[in-house]
């Protein structure tokens, strides 16, 4: 059968271009205000390339940390590094080779989306031929193709977080700050949305950092996780290596007085926190194969009844609560 | 192998160098204004005073019993004058949602996460206006000027007037950029384009208002530096040579143009950032 093009007309894909792989950012005694209020309080760490989670409850420091990386905030002490770029002497640098998707529901007031994403590659730098072709292949990536020529102002709430996506990628950059980016999304749409990343990040080799107070979302997109806790970082790591660190997790349920026998174990050492209905979670460090033993005969001395004991995977709630303290 | 993947693949073309964004913004901008049919219409209204002033020149050139309609130095300061009115139309229409609409729909973290200083998302607004601001003032002012030469046939006018070049230069960019700073700097002060359309307005209405009021309670018109526009009249007059009518130094006049446009730039820098702080 002959060829529909000659050879010539066919486009080879685009040899890969090197993505940075040091580490992506350096934090170095990062401390930010907002009047009074300490938002980040000597924040020190360091994030390697990857897909990194940056995790906390809400008013943590994510989002203040990530305005801060971008620029928009100036910090009162400590200093910033992003893709080997000081933030303070190099903001526009740095700008051109990231991309940004904020928590917030934001656009360009007036367009549809293609010209939105189209628009946003020429302020990235792009020619105007090359912002059209690639606002059309990420619409078309991030599933918005039939959707392309509408107006985004009647887009629904899931197709603006995908619309945001898509103008953070547009320019191909090397590292990507994704703010809470499965915010307001049906079960659906954000397992797509969470797809979408992990392909970015494992895929097409984009750096990026993911801020989320869903452990979930972190679990699925990342291999490296940073957690937030009023300002400082409670712990980091790599998530395999933090969730199977120094002890065993046990799912446990008794017959009696829950909220006594809890006492009762953290009075002796372990960390506990309850998780669905009645089965709590006990962690014990640097667990041995005896520590089951201890559980049962911390049981029968309160006269309480163990139905339910048995080894459970760690899971980053288990890294996230420990860190955080509440456990 | 499809012949063209829709997905998503690296980037490996040119980029233009940092500091460009805000030409992107003023195309961008401007293009979504000239294709509004009411935009269009204001325009045509707004080159109407030069049809009639170019139809003027012409009769007077062209037919000696009409020569008292020949133009003189006054005649420029005159137009520009009347073009005040459609500035303030044109400023109302292209200016008051130019931050405001961006602030409704997050727009600035958008625009200051691209490689974009706060300065150049400001050009790049402010170009906007002033681009649509000069084809109402010192484009149709030069164009009579050169109108006048033409139907003359020759340069005698603008060579005994040559301070009319300088004169509707400086005057024109008095008068644009004043508007479009001071529109501009109201508009990042607001969510609604709207609001900040009737505050432009009130602020036209009321300084003139209590500039009028004082001047009828005292007799005197020294307090024209009260109304930017008075002050900008006064100026007006100093620049084309004609008696300043008002009592108000030219000084003090040209004083409260500059402080107005340097406010506004401040209020400017302070409110368009990438993130709101509310403490």
């Amino acid at each position: 059968m002959p060829d529909i093009l000659p050879a010539t007309h066919v486009q080879e894909p685009p040899p890969p271009a090197e993505r940075f792989s040091g580490p992506v950012v350096l934090a170095d005694h990062l401390t930010v205000r907002y009047g009074k209020n300490r938002a980040l309080n000597d924040v020190s760490a360091v994030f390697p390339s990857g897909a990194v989670g940056l995790l906390g409850p809400n008013g943590a420091g994510k989002s203040t940390l990530l305005k801060s990386l971008l620029g928009f905030l100036v910090p009162e002490k400590g200093s910033m590094k992003v893709l080997g770029m000081d933030v303070a002497t190099s903001p526009l640098e740095i700008r051109e080779r990231i991309g940004y998707m904020p928590e917030s529901d934001s656009h360009i007031p007036g367009m549809n989306a293609v010209s939105f994403v189209a628009y946003c590659g020429q302020l990235c730098g792009l020619p105007t031929a090359d912002a059209m072709q690639r606002a059309h292949e990420v619409l078309y990536y991030v599933g918005l193709g039939e959707a392309r020529y509408r107006n985004i102002e009647t887009y629904s709430t899931g197709m603006k977080q995908r619309i945001k996506l898509a103008q953070a990628i547009v320019h191909d950059p090397d590292l990507l700050f994704l703010d809470e980016p499965t915010n307001g999304m049906d079960p659906k749409g954000r397992d797509e949305m969470l797809e979408l990343i992990h392909d970015l990040a494992h895929h097409k080799n984009v750096n990026l950092i993911l801020s989320s107070h869903l452990l979930p979302d972190v679990e699925f997109t990342c291999d490296h996780v940073v957690v937030m806790d009023k300002g400082t970082i409670a712990t980091y790591g790599p998530i395999a290596a933090l969730k199977g660190s120094t002890g065993r997790v046990y799912e446990l349920r008794i017959k009696g007085d829950q909220a006594r026998f809890i006492d009762v174990l953290k009075a002796a050492g372990y960390e506990v926190h309850d998780s669905d209905e009645d089965v709590m979670r006990v962690f014990v460090p640097g667990a041995t194969d005896d520590s089951t033993k201890v559980l049962f005969a911390l049981a029968a001395r309160e006269k309480l009844q163990v139905r339910h004991l048995r080894p459970s995977i760690p899971t980053l709630e288990d890294v996230f609560a420990r860190a955080v303290g509440e456990v | 192998m499809p012949i063209h993947d829709q997905g998503y693949q690296r980037y490996i073309g040119r980029r233009s160098a940092i500091g460009q964004g805000w030409k992107v913004m003023t195309r961008a901008g401007v293009m979504s204004v000239i294709t509004k049919r009411q935009f269009i219409g204001l325009m045509l209204f707004a080159w109407a005073p030069f049809v009639v002033r170019a139809v003027q020149i012409y009769v007077s050139a062209t037919f000696e019993q009409a020569s008292f309609l020949a133009p003189k130095g006054e005649t420029f300061r005159e137009f520009l004058d009347q073009q005040g009115a459609f500035v303030f139309f044109v400023t109302i229409y292209v200016g008051a949602g130019l931050i405001a609409n961006d602030r409704r729909a997050n727009a600035l973290q958008l625009y200051l996460s691209k490689p974009m200083t706060s300065a150049e998302y400001i050009a790049g607004k402010l170009a906007i206006l002033f681009l649509f601001l000069v084809s109402v003032t010192f484009l149709p002012a030069m164009m009579l000027l050169l109108t006048q030469a033409m139907f003359a046939g020759s340069l005698t006018f603008i060579r005994n007037n040559l301070y009319l070049l300088p004169a509707i230069t400086l005057f024109a960019l008095a008068q644009v950029l004043l508007a479009s700073t001071t529109m501009l700097a109201l508009s990042s002060m607001s969510k609604s384009s709207r609001f900040v359309a009737v505050m432009y307005a009130g602020l036209f209405f009321f300084t003139t208002a209590l500039f009028n009021a004082l001047r009828g309670i005292t007799g005197k018109s020294s307090f024209a530096w009260l109304s930017p526009s008075a002050s900008l009249e006064q100026l007006g007059d100093v620049i084309f040579r004609l008696t300043p009518r008002y009592q108000l130094s030219p000084a003090l006049a040209g004083l409260t143009v500059v402080i107005l446009i340097a406010g506004s730039v401040w209020i400017l820098l302070r409110r368009v950032r990438g993130v709101e702080i509310v403490t």
